[in-house]
């Protein structure tokens, strides 16, 4: 079925000044905008405020294991891929006290803490990040439990997609069918042209912010100009997955010498799972008072590279590299199927460009599949 | 007399900088101060009671036939000991006249050699006796330190994190210095405890915390080598304040031996 | 009736606030054998202890500020619900605290959570019990309701090992086990003086075991691992199929709910695909080392 967009029903023509003015329309409907800005040499997402936090004229070069901004050519708001963040560092934060207990003359009292309310909008979200947010709330919301912060934050976000106009050489979205374009699961989608941007709200919400701004139909040549731009995304993509039967492929494959050989590279550290936007492991840790009698529960991101993870009745389950990788590559790529009706990849590359030995998965998949080059 | 457990706080070759931070604990310390009888803390206090001691914290490393001594005298005397520091812990800084002549080290910096008394290495305290819980650091987490003398009052293992750096990093939004920047950093195979300071502060990490759990050393140095840090360098970022600890210290014996075989 | 043994779910308000714990007394401590007591723990809050059902084979997470929370299958007859039993082997941190409380103080109970023992799959067949160690607890609740419940099921059978005669677990109940129409059969893997009875792995129990029913007979299993899987392995050749053994699996459980990823077994999440389990859904994983 078509979409509204590719009917070109619903695209409007922002210029780049009109579109400045969002920041100020989201601020004052109560949003707390985040999205991309220079910092510590990448293009991070973080609160931002103007147009002018944005990262004008740079864009980023990513390899295996290796991330550098470069200046571009033009004046581009969002002519980069993705960075070191996702947005999961704020509907899943890195932190978060999750319950306290006090000690009383009758005894300990406890009490779930509820979550701070925040009401973000995120501006500058890829079509691969849009996926994985869909598989986060596969994770944390369906139920019968849910993740009361996840939720309160994903409830009140506002999405602000921007279509992809160019590819990283880590980008594989297109295998596993989760971009470059933003098809679904957003407020409001820009793609970047000369002088502007081609907008088009999906929903209530993104309409009505939409409708705060001053933009005109698009003409033909400017929707024209955002699918030439779009395409250029979708041509730039080199790298492939296949994901043909990957569960099967996987499940049966967990004593494959592969293993071995990745278990020699891979250092075990935790990058990849961190920078991942779907990953959602987390532990809790007691932070007690020096009397002891006032205690949080600090839930904390958490990852399956890590030694003591596994730990049980005084032994690691997962007490080796090999192990631990191939938790984490066959959750991600097959059982996460099993659970969550969805793999847990989307394609983004982040694993691979933030690895600091630069393990590519896809190099990985291949060798399992045992056809290696 | 009073009830409360004793604390002894036991100084060999050290900077000072852990007992430093633990007097820096200030308000923690006097919590600890009100749980447990500090009975030797020359740091801190003239007033030295003679053990035995139920915890026994011990800075620094071996140096010294009289260091070799004293340290079996303390275990005699306390029943919990825990190291405190890179020195106590991996021989320290210090260690760096293991693979050195110590004697060249003495006569070059003191006028009068024959007054110096030395071993020809520093060494961990766990070398010399039995150690019931090390904790890393250089210097050592102050919190980390009240954790682990809550745990050992209340009769439970401390929890301190054997993870690495990165995952601090990441936690606090840090981006990777080594993938963005290709800075050397040991922050892959050491432990955490310090919070992923020098990363934040864009620097690579020194490996203050020592080796990881089960560090893959090989790897990291390999990408080392091959995003062109020459292997003199590899070698002194694996020698320093934990430089003697066993896995870094088993790979830059491993590229020290690997380029003679090959030149 | 069947319906009266599921799993229970947790209500609206408990599903929305998985990490809101609730206060409960210790109301007794027995000392069980070396080193395992068993805790009766009882809601401070009535509302709580009224809503409060569980399931034989669900678990709760015990909490103990400071020292952190551990996953214990609740081992008491769920006819009960004024206080509930568990039955704890001192073994970390958690553990280590709780062996210093006395009765009247309080700790932190969320739960119950996971599945349960398949007891309306038993209705109208044979039931044999295999358990090893202190995997007795989290079936002990299981056997109160067939002994409860006798005459809906066939034969019930306990076989039951433990390392030596004076780690037998719940010992002054199997006299009642027995009158009340279980057979029990105990061994141990080393004799002392004075035991009379079985030494040997308790899978020589179940290969011993007089007129069985392959076809029509429910097998639930919990004990170490190892154990587990040879006890599979001895049903499955005496005739017995996946479909009919049970098995109960344990491993690192935080979250209790399926939300903190440390739990995983290949595509399953102990804390909400188990801990009970049928043979088949795990077969392929559970014999893959650092899985």
């Amino acid at each position: 079925m078509a979409t509204a967009t590719e009917m070109g029903t619903n695209e409007r023509f922002l210029t780049e000044a009109a579109f400045a003015r969002i920041f100020e329309v989201l601020e004052s409907q109560g949003f707390t905008v985040v999205g991309p800005t220079i910092d510590q040499e990448a293009i991070v997402y973080d609160r931002i405020r103007s147009v002018d936090d944005l990262p004008r004229g740079w864009t980023d070069e990513q390899a295996p294991g290796q991330y550098r901004l470069q200046r571009r050519d033009d004046e581009a708001l969002f002519g980069y891929v993705v960075g070191p963040h996702s947005w999961k560092r704020f509907l899943f934060p890195p932190q978060a006290t999750v319950s306290k207990a006090d000690k009383t003359e009758t005894g300990w009292q406890f009490q779930a803490v509820e979550p701070e309310p925040a009401k973000f909008a995120f501006l500058g979200v890829r079509a691969c990040e849009l996926a994985a947010i869909r598989v986060q709330d596969r994770v944390f919301m369906p139920g019968p439990y849910v993740d009361p912060i996840y939720q309160q934050r994903r409830d009140n976000a506002l999405l602000i997609a921007v279509n992809c106009t160019q590819a990283a050489r880590t980008c594989f979205c297109t295998s596993m069918e989760t971009g470059p374009k933003c098809t679904s699961g957003y407020d409001l989608a820009l793609t970047e042209i000369a002088n502007g941007f081609i907008i088009e709200a999906a929903t209530a919400e993104g309409a009505e912010i939409l409708s705060a701004l001053e933009s005109d139909d698009a003409s033909i040549q400017q929707r024209q100009a955002g699918q030439t731009a779009r395409q250029q995304a979708v041509d730039q993509i080199e790298r492939r997955m296949d994901t043909t039967d990957i569960r099967d492929l996987f499940l049966s494959n967990l004593e494959h010498p592969r293993w071995d050989d990745v278990a020699s590279r891979c250092l075990s550290c935790t990058n990849c799972t961190m920078v991942c936007p779907t990953c959602f492991c987390s532990s809790v840790e007691e932070v007690s008072d020096l009397t002891g009698d006032h205690v949080e529960r600090q839930r904390q991101w958490d990852s399956c590279f890590n030694v003591d993870f596994s730990y049980m009745n005084g032994g690691n389950v997962r007490d080796n590299t090999r192990s631990r990788y191939r938790q984490w590559l066959t959750h991600k790529l097959a059982s996460w199927i099993d659970q969550f009706g969805s793999s847990g990849c989307v394609g983004c590359g982040r694993c691979i460009t933030w690895c600091p030995v630069g393990i590519d998965l896809t190099e990985e998949v291949a060798a399992i599949r045992g056809d290696a080059t | 007399m009073s009830s409360k457990p004793t604390l002894g706080v036991f100084k060999f070759a050290s900077c000072d900088g852990c007992q430093l931070s633990l007097l820096a604990a200030e308000d923690h310390l006097l919590g600890v101060a009100a749980e447990v009888e500090i009975a030797y803390f020359l740091e801190a206090t003239s007033h030295i009671q003679p053990g035995p001691y139920d915890i026994a914290l011990i800075e620094g490393s071996i140096i010294t036939s009289h260091d070799a001594e004293r340290i079996q005298q303390i275990r005699r005397d306390s029943k919990f000991l825990i190291t405190i520091g890179a020195c106590a812990t991996s021989g320290g800084i210090q260690a760096l006249r293991n693979w050195a002549d110590c004697n060249e080290f003495v006569r070059s910096v003191y006028a009068t050699p024959d007054y110096i008394s030395t071993l020809a290495t520093s060494t961990a305290i766990a070398d010399h006796v039995q150690v019931d819980f090390e904790l890393r650091g250089c210097p050592i987490n102050q919190y980390q330190l009240i954790e682990v003398i809550q745990s050992v009052l209340a009769g439970r293992r401390p929890r301190t994190p054997v993870h690495s750096v990165c995952l601090d990093c990441k936690r606090r939004g840090t981006v990777c210095v080594m993938v963005a920047q290709g800075t050397t950093c040991l922050g892959p195979v050491t432990q955490a405890g310090c919070g992923a300071i020098c990363p934040t502060y864009n620097r690579g990490c020194y490996g203050c915390y020592g080796p990881a759990a089960q560090p893959n050393l090989v790897s990291l140095t390999g990408q080392f080598e091959s995003s062109g840090v020459p292997r003199e360098q590899v070698v002194d970022s694996l020698r320093n304040f934990n430089g003697y600890a066993p896995e870094f210290r088993a790979e830059s014996e491993r590229l020290e031996a690997s380029r003679e075989s090959t030149t | 009736m069947s319906d009266g043994y599921a799993s229970r779910m947790p209500t609206p308000e408990a599903a929305a606030r998985p990490w809101q714990t609730h206060t409960v007394a210790i109301r007794d401590v027995r000392r069980e054998v070396e080193g395992v007591s068993t805790y009766d723990l009882a809601f401070l809050d009535d509302t709580v202890r009224e809503a409060y059902r569980f399931a034989p084979g669900q678990f709760n997470m015990l909490y103990l500020p400071g020292a952190g929370e551990i996953a214990i299958s609740v081992s008491d007859d769920p006819r009960n619900t004024e206080a509930y039993g568990h039955t704890i082997r001192v073994a970390g941190n958690v553990t280590r605290t709780l062996a210093g409380l006395g009765v009247g103080e309080t700790l932190g109970l969320r739960g119950p959570f996971g599945t349960s023992w398949p007891l309306s799959e038993c209705i109208g067949r044979d039931v044999v019990i295999v358990c090893g160690g202190i995997g007795l607890a989290p079936l002990r609740p299981a056997i109160c309701t067939l002994l409860q419940d006798r005459q809906q099921f066939g034969r019930l059978n306990l076989l039951y090992g433990a390392r030596s005669s004076d780690t037998l677990l719940f010992e002054r109940e199997y006299d009642d086990w027995s009158r009340q129409g279980m057979d029990v059969q105990t061994t141990v893997d080393r004799s002392s003086p004075g035991w009379l009875g079985n030494v040997g792995v308790v899978t020589l129990l179940l290969d011993q075991l007089p007129s069985f029913d392959p076809h029509n007979t429910v097998l639930m299993c919990c004990g170490p691992e190892v154990m587990m899987k040879f006890t599979v392995m001895a049903a499955l050749n005496s005739g017995l199929s996946e479909q009919q053994i049970w098995v109960s699996m344990e491993r690192n459980m935080q979250c209790a709910v399926g939300l903190c990823g440390h739990c995983q077994l290949g595509p399953t999440f102990i804390c909400k695909d188990g801990p009970v389990f049928r043979y088949d859904k795990i077969a392929p994983f559970i014999d893959v080392e650092g899985l």
